[in-house]
C-alpha cells in the first residue's frame, strides 16, 4: 500500500505538464508556511487561481425533466448535467413510483446498471445511481436518490426484473435495504460476511490485520 | 455431486411423477460451468424446474481495489475481469476516463483501438464457439478455433508484448505506436480467417445433432431479455436490433460500415448465429480499418498525473458480451472516488432461470454456454 495520501495539493489544474510539480516538490512548502517564521517563503501557487473549477455540473432543464417536475412536483429534488450526461435525483421514498412512470411513460425500458455510492460525510450518506436506457429515444439517464443509512429503499425489481441481482449487490457491498425486494441476500460475498465493502469506511488492511490476528493468532506483516 | 431430496415443504412442489422434486447442485468445479459458477437445479425428473446461480468465488473487489489506485494504476486491473477480451475492457475503461478528463483521444490512436477491439471480439467468438461446442459434444471446432485465435493473440503479442491481459492501451491514447507489418498481419488473418469461418459452419450449422441440441432450446423472447437487462448477442438473438457501436458510437466505429446480425427467435442456434455473423462483420471493420490508418500522434496531452475536474460519468461499449459500462466517480484527487463497472456476464447470467426452465439437465450445459459468461467478470 504506498499509495500517497490523497490530499488536496495546491498544485495548478495541468499538474502533469510541469516536471516541478511532482508530489516530491509539493511537500516542502508546506511546512514552512505552517513555521512561524517572518521568512515569509514565495509561495507561487496562490497567484495561480484559475482553479475555481469550470461548473460541469449545469442545472437540467429539458422537456423530460419538466413533465417530472409537473408530475411529480417536489419528488423531483434535483435535475444536473454533467459532461452532457443527464442526472436526476429524485426523494427515495417515490424511487419505484418515478421508476414505473419512466418505463412506461418515457420509454426507459432498459435498466443498464443499479449500483451505490457512499458518501460517509453527507447526512443522508448513500447514493443509489440507477442507469437507464430507452431504445426508443436512444437516450441514457441516470437517476439517483438518496438514503441514510439503514433507510428502506423502495425495490424497483417489480420495474425492471434486472435490479434483482443488481440490488443484491448494492446490498451486499454498501447494505442498502430494498424493501419488495424477492431475496435481498448476499451475492458476491458469503452469507455470514461482516460488514459492506465497499463503503468507504471499510478499511482494507484493517480486515487484513485483524484477520490474521484472529485467526493466526500473530501480527500482520501489512 | 452433491444430491439431495429437499425436506422444505416450502420447496414441494407436485411433480409430474408425483415424487419430490431433486436439487442437484452443478459446480463450482465442473467442466461446463466455464470457470466457478455453481447453479443449484431444482429438478423433476431430468426435467429443471427451478434454478438458483451461486457466484462470488472469484470476487477479488476490483472496485474497492480502484477507489486506492490512481487511475492509471487501475487499468491493468480491468484486463482481468472478462480475461478472454482484455482488450474491450481497457478501451471502455481509457475511454471512460477519456470522458471524465474530457480529452479524446487522437485519430490513429482510435483506429489502432477499433482494429485491436474488433479482432479481440473474434478471439472472443472464437473462445466462446470452441468451448460451447465442446460442451455440447462437437470436438472438432475447438481445434479449429483456437488455431485461428492463436493466431489473433499473436498480433497481440507483437503489439503489446502481452496475449491475453494485454494492458494494450493507456489513458489518452496508445502507449505504443503500430509496429510496422500491423496491417499486413491483419490483413493476412482477415484473408485466411474468411474461409475458416465457413469450415466452422460445415460443421455445425447444418449438423442435425447439433440443430438438435440447440434449436428451441433456451428461448429468451425480446421482451424477456430486455427486462432482464440483456446485451450483446443474447439481445440481439432475440430480434432487438441493438448494438452500442451503431447507437452510441465510440472509438473509430461512427467510420465503418457493418450490419447489425439479429436473430428471430432468441434460442441457441439464434445465438449461434448471431455471433457468428459478427465475426464476419469483425473481420469487414477489420479490413476497413487498416485500409486507412491515420497518421498524426498517438496519445492525446494528457498529464502524467492524472486529476480529472469532480464529476462523474457513466460511459459504456459494446464488449463481445455485451454492454460494458463504466461508472466513475471523481472527487478531483489522482484516484478515482468509485469505479462501478456494469459487467455484460453478470446481467446476462440472471436470463439464466427464465431460459433453463423446463429443460433438460443436458440443456442446462448448452445454456451455460450460449449465454458465453466469464466468471472473472461475473464476479469482479
Amino acid at each position: 500500500m504506498a499509495d500517497e495520501p490523497k490530499e488536496k495539493q495546491p498544485s495548478p489544474v495541468p499538474a502533469g505538464d510541469k516536471p516541478a510539480s511532482s508530489p516530491a516538490a509539493i511537500p516542502p512548502p508546506k511546512p514552512a508556511a505552517a513555521a512561524p517564521t517572518g521568512v515569509t517563503p514565495p509561495r507561487p501557487a496562490v497567484p495561480v487561481p484559475p482553479k475555481p473549477p469550470v461548473q460541469l455540473q449545469t442545472p437540467l432543464n429539458n422537456e423530460l425533466v419538466g413533465r417530472i417536475r409537473a408530475k411529480f412536483g417536489p419528488v423531483l429534488v434535483e435535475a444536473i448535467e454533467d459532461r452532457k450526461q443527464a442526472i436526476l435525483t429524485v426523494e427515495c421514498g417515490k424511487l419505484a413510483e418515478v421508476a414505473q412512470y419512466l418505463r412506461d411513460e418515457e420509454k426507459f425500458d432498459l435498466l443498464s446498471d443499479l449500483t451505490a455510492v457512499d458518501w460517509p460525510k453527507r447526512e443522508k450518506r448513500l447514493d443509489v445511481v440507477l442507469n437507464l436506457y430507452s431504445f426508443a429515444k436512444n437516450e441514457r439517464l441516470r437517476v439517483k436518490a438518496r438514503a441514510a443509512d439503514g433507510e428502506q429503499v423502495p425495490s424497483v425489481a417489480g420495474v425492471w426484473p434486472t435490479a434483482n441481482w443488481l440490488e443484491r449487490e448494492a446490498f451486499d457491498m454498501f447494505g442498502i435495504v430494498f424493501t419488495g425486494h424477492p431475496n435481498l441476500t448476499r451475492i458476491l460475498l458469503p452469507d455470514e460476511w461482516q460488514g459492506y465493502p465497499l463503503r468507504k469506511d471499510y478499511d482494507i488492511i484493517e480486515q487484513d490485520t485483524s484477520w490474521v490476528k484472529d485467526n493466526l493468532g500473530i501480527e500482520s506483516g501489512q | 455431486m452433491a444430491m439431495d431430496t429437499t425436506t422444505d415443504s416450502r420447496d414441494k412442489q407436485q411433480t409430474l411423477l408425483g415424487a419430490d422434486e431433486l436439487v442437484l447442485n452443478m459446480g463450482p468445479q465442473h467442466p461446463s460451468t466455464h470457470g466457478v459458477l455453481r447453479v443449484k437445479l431444482k429438478l423433476d425428473g431430468e426435467r429443471v424446474i427451478g434454478s438458483e446461480c451461486m457466484i462470488g468465488y472469484l470476487h477479488r473487489g476490483v472496485e474497492k481495489i480502484a477507489e486506492h489506485r490512481t487511475y492509471q494504476q487501475f487499468a491493468p486491473y480491468v484486463d482481468r475481469m472478462d480475461y478472454v477480451a482484455a482488450v474491450s475492457n481497457g478501451l471502455g475503461y481509457c475511454e471512460a476516463i477519456e470522458k471524465l478528463l474530457m480529452v479524446e483521444a487522437p485519430p490513429r490512436a482510435k483506429v489502432i483501438r477499433t482494429i485491436l477491439t474488433e479482432l479481440q471480439r473474434i478471439a472472443s467468438h472464437l473462445l466462446w464457439l470452441g468451448t460451447h461446442a465442446l460442451d455440447i459434444g462437437a470436438l472438432t471446432p475447438l481445434f479449429y478455433c483456437f488455431r485461428e485465435r492463436e493466431e489473433i493473440l499473436k498480433i497481440f503479442e507483437k503489439y503489446c508484448g502481452a496475449r491475453l491481459t494485454t494492458h494494450a492501451f493507456r489513458i489518452g491514447g496508445l502507449q505504443y505506436d503500430a509496429y510496422d507489418t500491423l496491417e499486413k498481419d491483419v490483413e493476412r488473418f482477415c484473408k485466411a480467417f474468411e474461409p475458416r469461418i465457413k469450415d466452422y459452419e460445415d460443421l455445425l450449422t447444418q449438423n442435425r445433432i447439433w440443430l438438435g441440441r440447440t434449436k428451441g432450446v433456451g428461448i429468451l423472447t425480446a421482451a424477456d431479455a430486455i427486462a432482464l437487462g440483456a446485451t450483446g448477442p443474447v439481445l440481439r438473438a432475440s430480434g432487438v436490433k441493438w448494438d452500442i457501436r451503431k447507437a452510441m458510437p465510440y472509438a473509430a466505429y461512427d467510420q465503418y460500415k457493418f450490419e447489425i446480425p439479429v436473430g428471430s427467435t432468441g434460442d441457441t442456434y439464434d445465438r449461434y448465429m448471431v455471433r457468428m455473423e459478427e465475426m464476419r462483420q469483425s473481420r469487414l471493420i477489420c479490413l476497413q480499418a487498416i485500409e486507412n490508418i491515420p497518421t498524426g500522434p498517438i496519445l492525446a496531452k494528457v498529464g502524467k498525473v492524472l486529476k480529472p475536474p469532480p464529476g462523474e460519468v457513466y460511459h459504456a461499449i459494446e464488449a463481445p458480451k455485451g454492454e460494458l459500462g463504466y461508472y466513475v466517480i471523481s472527487d478531483g484527487t489522482v484516484q478515482p472516488y468509485r469505479v462501478r463497472i456494469r459487467p455484460p456476464s453478470f446481467v446476462n447470467l440472471q436470463a439464466f432461470d427464465k431460459m433453463a426452465r423446463g429443460h433438460l439437465v443436458a440443456d442446462v450445459v448448452a445454456i451455460i454456454g450460449t449465454l458465453d459468461i466469464v466468471l472473472g467478470e461475473v464476479d469482479r
